[in-house]
């Protein structure tokens, strides 16, 4: 049953590499600059890579947004924001993205269980949303303007070029995955850190992982699948829609985006730039989607070809709709889940005495539901 | 590194060879004129044949340098623009080769006080030709020299109009039986179409050259 909640994680991790592994590898696949079987595999490789060694910071935030503590509950969270985007974004057609479904799940269970919310974690997910397209639309216009002026006086071969934009996509394409892997894991299976079913220790080989680095793992391959299964048609149908965009503009936005992913989850870099006295950003999961469409808007601003701006109102609806829709999805889903399965969407209060038993617990164990008491925390 | 360029390499090999045919095939078709002029009929049949050579070898690296673009899917964004040049610039060459196959068949009896107007009027359209070649060079290389090269093209195309037109007066001036003077018109009309097939893409490759700036 433990392992059965996983499942709505999972399907998060499949639409997430389905979905936003296309925005990093979208126009080279669909221009054939690269091709898709070299996409998915480095896609692949290095978002599981970026996952398990260093989602814990993004993870971190969205854990102190929501203490989420039981499986049951972790369960409705993740699948509340998989039908929030699958709804928003397939149906409509808004570019919403799960990091925004999966605060707004998170938000609907505390107010569920009467949890408090975090507001200072609260503020940091919603400014990044704000900041990090504005940051992607900054770097990519500096680098286009930087790149426009710099390869005319190159005395390059034009094939040369087109090798080395080929080369480039294919590395930006792997650290933009990397990132997204290091900062969307919170998304995917954040909400499943406090009720792991793995044990504390498994070891792989010669290396040990714990019951965090299993769950990471685990979501790095449903993100992936997700990539390798379905994420062909977006690429190809996003490569059609961004057609004027050349393959050395995607290179841009591809870095600039990947750049914005990798400072909001690197806990390396956050530590670097602490160290050198800069301000540390903070680690929260950022939309991959929404940045972007702000790199792609940074291009646009200085080719002057005009900036949409349907797109960015149907950003800053998506802002609202997704973790709004999420919200209720998740407090009409925990509903029916306790009322109707009878299931603890919460862990149960533990006696005073038995507490400090558990105090040192990295996870709350998976217990079997098998209690149909409804918490005392929601009555 | 190597292996990244490799392929590459092999091509950009090609591309230079196509320009170096059409280069050459127009230096032979200047110095093919001037044989005819001088009434040097063996060296002129030489000429003849050797532009029908460059002429063939120009064709066969277009359609490998076209089938590499594709087969390899290569600088998508500018792969149409790079055929559109190679093709029209294959006609060119072509351009050049017909009109010394017509001066082999209809051998044309230029007057004596008329040939070194011909001369120089091959060599106007073998110049707008010749600067047409640097420029596509630049195109591949040195993108903010093709105006430069664009330029010298449409100044020798315009030379060449100049000459072509005093030839004509000259010719219809003449004391000369009509059939012979059309005759004669004729054969400055195919001297100076090779400067506007030049002028052509060099209109062609203006736009190229904006789209690879922009």
């Amino acid at each position: 049953m433990g392992w059965l909640f996983l499942s709505s994680g999972l399907l998060l991790g499949w639409s997430l590499g389905a979905n936003d592994a296309a925005n990093l590898f979208g126009t080279a696949v669909a221009t054939k600059m690269l091709r898709f079987r070299t996409a998915a595999a480095v896609g692949g490789l290095f978002v599981v890579v970026g996952a398990v060694a260093g989602g814990h910071g993004a993870t971190r935030t969205l854990g102190r947004l929501g203490a989420i503590d039981a499986p049951a509950g972790a369960f409705m969270v993740a699948l509340a924001a998989a039908l929030s985007v699958a709804f928003l974004l397939v149906r409509i057609g808004l570019p919403v993205s799960i990091t925004q479904a999966i605060v707004g799940a998170i938000v609907g269970w505390n107010l569920f269980t009467g949890s408090r919310t975090d507001l200072k974690a609260l503020g940091q997910l919603l400014s990044s949303w704000l900041l990090s397209p504005l940051l992607a639309a900054a770097l990519a216009a500096l680098a286009f303007v930087a790149t426009r002026a710099a390869i005319p006086h190159a005395r390059v071969h034009l094939l040369e070029v087109d090798a080395w934009t080929r080369a480039g996509l294919l590395f930006a394409g792997a650290f933009g995955a990397f990132s997204l892997g290091q900062n969307d894991i919170a998304n995917v299976m954040g909400v499943f850190v406090r009720v792991s079913p793995f044990p504390e220790t498994t070891l792989l080989g010669p290396f040990r992982a714990s019951s965090v680095d299993m769950l990471f793992l685990l979501g790095g391959l449903a993100i992936a699948t997700g990539i390798a299964t379905y994420s062909r048609r977006v690429m190809l149908r996003l490569g059609s829609e961004l057609t004027s965009l050349s393959p050395m503009a995607a290179l841009i936005v591809v870095l600039s985006s990947a750049s914005v992913l990798f400072l909001f989850g690197s806990p390396d870099l956050q530590r670097l730039l602490r160290a050198v006295g800069a301000p540390g950003w903070p680690l929260v999961p950022i939309s991959a989607t929404q940045a972007v469409v702000g790199a792609i808007l940074g291009i646009s601003a200085v080719r002057r070809s005009g900036i949409q701006h349907r797109v960015l109102g149907s950003i800053a609806l998506g802002w609202v709709a997704a973790p709004v829709l999420a919200a209720l999805i998740a407090l009409g889903g925990l509903f029916v889940l306790q009322n109707v399965f009878e299931l603890p969407v919460r862990a149960q209060p533990r006696p005073v005495a038995a507490a400090p038993a558990r105090v040192d617990a990295p996870a709350v164990p998976f217990a079997p539901a098998r209690s149909a008491a409804v918490s005392p925390a929601v009555r | 590194m190597t292996l990244l360029f490799r392929r590459t390499r092999a091509l950009e090999a090609q591309i230079d060879q196509f320009l170096d045919a059409v280069s050459e095939g127009c230096l032979v078709f200047e110095q093919g004129i001037a044989d005819y002029m001088r009434g040097d009929r063996e060296s002129f049949e030489l000429r003849r044949r050797s532009i029908g050579a460059y002429e063939g070898k120009a064709d066969s690296l277009r359609r490998e340098v076209e089938t590499r673009l594709y087969a390899e899917s290569l600088i998508p964004d500018h792969r149409g623009d790079v055929l559109g040049l190679l093709e029209n610039l294959d006609n060119v060459i072509d351009e050049a080769k017909r009109t010394l196959s017509q001066f082999e068949v209809e051998r044309p009896e230029i007057p004596e006080d008329l040939a070194p107007d011909y001369v120089t009027l091959a060599h106007a359209s073998g110049e707008a030709a010749q600067h047409l070649v640097l420029a596509c060079r630049a195109f591949f290389r040195q993108i903010t020299a093709v105006p430069d090269n664009i330029h010298k093209v449409y100044f020798y195309e315009k030379e060449a109009d100049r000459l072509a037109d005093a030839i004509k007066r000259k010719i219809f001036s003449a004391d000369l039986e009509l059939a012979r003077k059309i005759h004669l018109r004729y054969f400055c009309l195919h001297v100076e179409t090779l400067s506007d097939r030049s002028e052509e893409v060099a209109d062609r490759l203006a736009i190229y050259a904006i789209k690879r700036t922009a």
